[in-house]
């Protein structure tokens, strides 16, 4: 008796399907959501340039590098993606977290919606200290 | 038989064109698609319309499937791309067709619709999905009893029908089939919350292949038939063995 | 058992998640977006500069600049590896990437001193 192994060794495996991402809208939209790291580095690189100005009494040239059309438009694209980060990051964020209250398990969307409101909250103390602090 | 015959002729000449995806070993080289003609019937799912096939138009066409009733989980297949139950789908689902019929995607193809899960039997039973207990030898009529909060503390896990969607669904598994997966993973934490269990599986769980190569897309979770939801059991036990990590002292 | 720093990594990525979502959008809202506009007003240097002079504010930015970098770090060693099928090379793609992030956390805290 030949055994499925002889017949088939291993059966039939496709080759790696190179836009795998392209398959599906929710693959494209993971890529997407992962692909704002890069936005979040360049953020990062962003502000540690605008440190270094700010220390070294450079403001007024950041502000005309800022002002350039090319890094706004960059930094529209940083801005979105941020955004979409905040929005995904803080939604999946109750999934690790089961918090129990009585036996019962807290509804996702509270988590969600505390997320949320903490994310406004601290962008509104941000803005205050940046744009006016306690003069 | 005679029953479907009737009703069949009494239907209207609607039918529905099926491509199905043909894989004979020795004859193919690779998978190719045949196309058949099936009734589309209101209350016919697509596992009907296989067996359809099977019945009147084509014998050798080669399909796993059970219970017709979404408890067994053998009937998964990709359907127009989407990893489904092909019990629990409707053909008319599909409108006007063609309906897309293929293996599922990540495991290799043993004949045209049937896949090789033993890959999956290895991983399942590596994660010791059992209840273990230790040092004791308890009579036979011993009873362990749970409250309700205890049950609903791992119920959601234990529904899984081991019908592999969630492995079909996701690219990570797909692309790199070292990965504990899914399905294997929420059966872990199926024991790992239960009350009952003695057991500690963070040593084949702490792993880059397992709960480390999840990156989170999700997809398994809206495959499932039966919302075990195996992305949220993953990223439970992400905290818990982060946690273990920096405080070793603590267990779970 | 066989030791792994993922777990330590996960954490890194987790928490710079968390202070990337909170803090980023607003920030080049205004820095990148709203001022180089026109929209708001730039503050005065003396302004920048005050807040900057605050320890715990420049702790807190060396902090935050290296959770966000190694959140990113973190997920373009993933999907670098996703989307080129890479994943062999996963060692030297980590080292390069969590080296990069280890790198900018020196220089925010050289800025810092
Ligand atoms: S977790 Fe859901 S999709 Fe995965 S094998 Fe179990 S029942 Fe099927
Ligand atoms: S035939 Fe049993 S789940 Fe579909």
């Amino acid at each position: 008796m030949k055994t499925r192994d002889e017949v088939t060794p291993g059966g039939y495996r496709p080759r790696r399907d190179a836009f795998w991402f392209a398959r599906s809208r929710a693959y494209t939209v993971f890529v997407l959501r992962e692909l704002t790291s890069v936005f979040v580095a360049w953020t990062v690189v962003f502000l540690l340039l605008l440190v270094d100005a700010v220390l070294g009494g450079s403001l007024p040239e950041f502000a005309a590098l800022a002002a350039r059309p090319w890094m706004i438009a960059l930094n529209v694209l940083a801005l979105a993606a941020t955004c979409f980060h905040a929005i995904t990051f803080l939604n999946l964020a109750p999934r690790a977290t089961v918090v129990r209250l009585d036996g019962y398990r807290l509804p996702a969307w509270l988590i969600q919606g505390g997320n949320h409101s903490l994310w406004l909250a601290v962008s509104a103390v941000v803005a205050f200290f940046v744009l006016r602090g306690f003069q | 038989m005679t029953d479907t015959t009737e009703a069949v002729r009494r239907a209207s000449t609607r039918t529905i064109r099926v491509e199905v995806s043909r894989y004979r070993p020795g004859e193919d080289a690779e998978p190719v698609f045949q196309e058949y003609e099936v009734p589309l019937m209101a209350d016919w799912a697509v596992l009907d319309g296989l067996n359809y096939i099977k019945d009147r138009l084509d014998g050798s066409l080669s399909f796993r499937w059970s219970c017709r009733m979404g408890v067994c989980g053998s009937c998964g297949m990709n359907v127009n791309g989407e990893p489904r139950l092909t019990c629990g789908t409707f053909l008319s689902e599909y409108g006007e067709g063609p309906v897309r019929i293929e293996p599922l995607k990540g495991f290799p193809v043993i004949r045209d619709l049937v896949v090789d899960i033993d890959d999956f039997l290895a991983k399942l039973s590596s994660v010791r999905p059992w209840l273990i207990r230790e040092g004791e030898e308890p009579p036979l009529t011993a009873e362990y009893a749970q409250t309700p909060e205890q049950l609903e503390a791992y119920k959601q896990y234990s529904m899984c029908i081991n019908c592999l969607l969630c492995y079909s669904a996701c690219p990570v598994y797909v692309l790199d089939p070292d990965f504990l997966g899914p399905a294997a993973i929420a059966l872990a934490q199926r024991y790992n919350l239960d009350s009952r269990d003695m057991g500690d599986r963070f040593d084949v769980l702490n792993l880059e292949d397992s709960v480390w190569g999840c990156t989170f897309v999700g997809e398994c979770t809206s495959a499932c038939p039966k919302h075990v939801d195996p992305a949220e059991a993953i990223q439970r036990y992400k905290l818990t063995a982060a946690l273990r990590s920096v405080l070793p002292w603590s267990r779970r | 058992m066989r030791r792994t720093p993922e777990p330590y990594l996960w954490l890194l990525f987790s928490g710079g998640g968390v202070v990337a979502a909170l803090l980023l959008p607003v920030l080049v809202l205004l820095f990148g977006v709203l001022m180089p506009l026109g929209v708001v007003d730039w503050p005065a240097a003396e302004h920048l500069r005050a807040l900057l002079d605050s320890p715990p504010v420049r702790v807190a930015l060396v902090v935050v600049v290296v959770l966000c970098l190694f959140h990113a770090a973190h997920r373009v060693r993933h999907t670098s590896e996703e989307l080129f099928g890479i994943a062999r090379f996963d060692v030297v793609i980590a080292l390069l990437c969590y080296g990069g992030a280890v790198a900018g956390g020196v220089v925010a805290a050289v800025l810092m001193v």
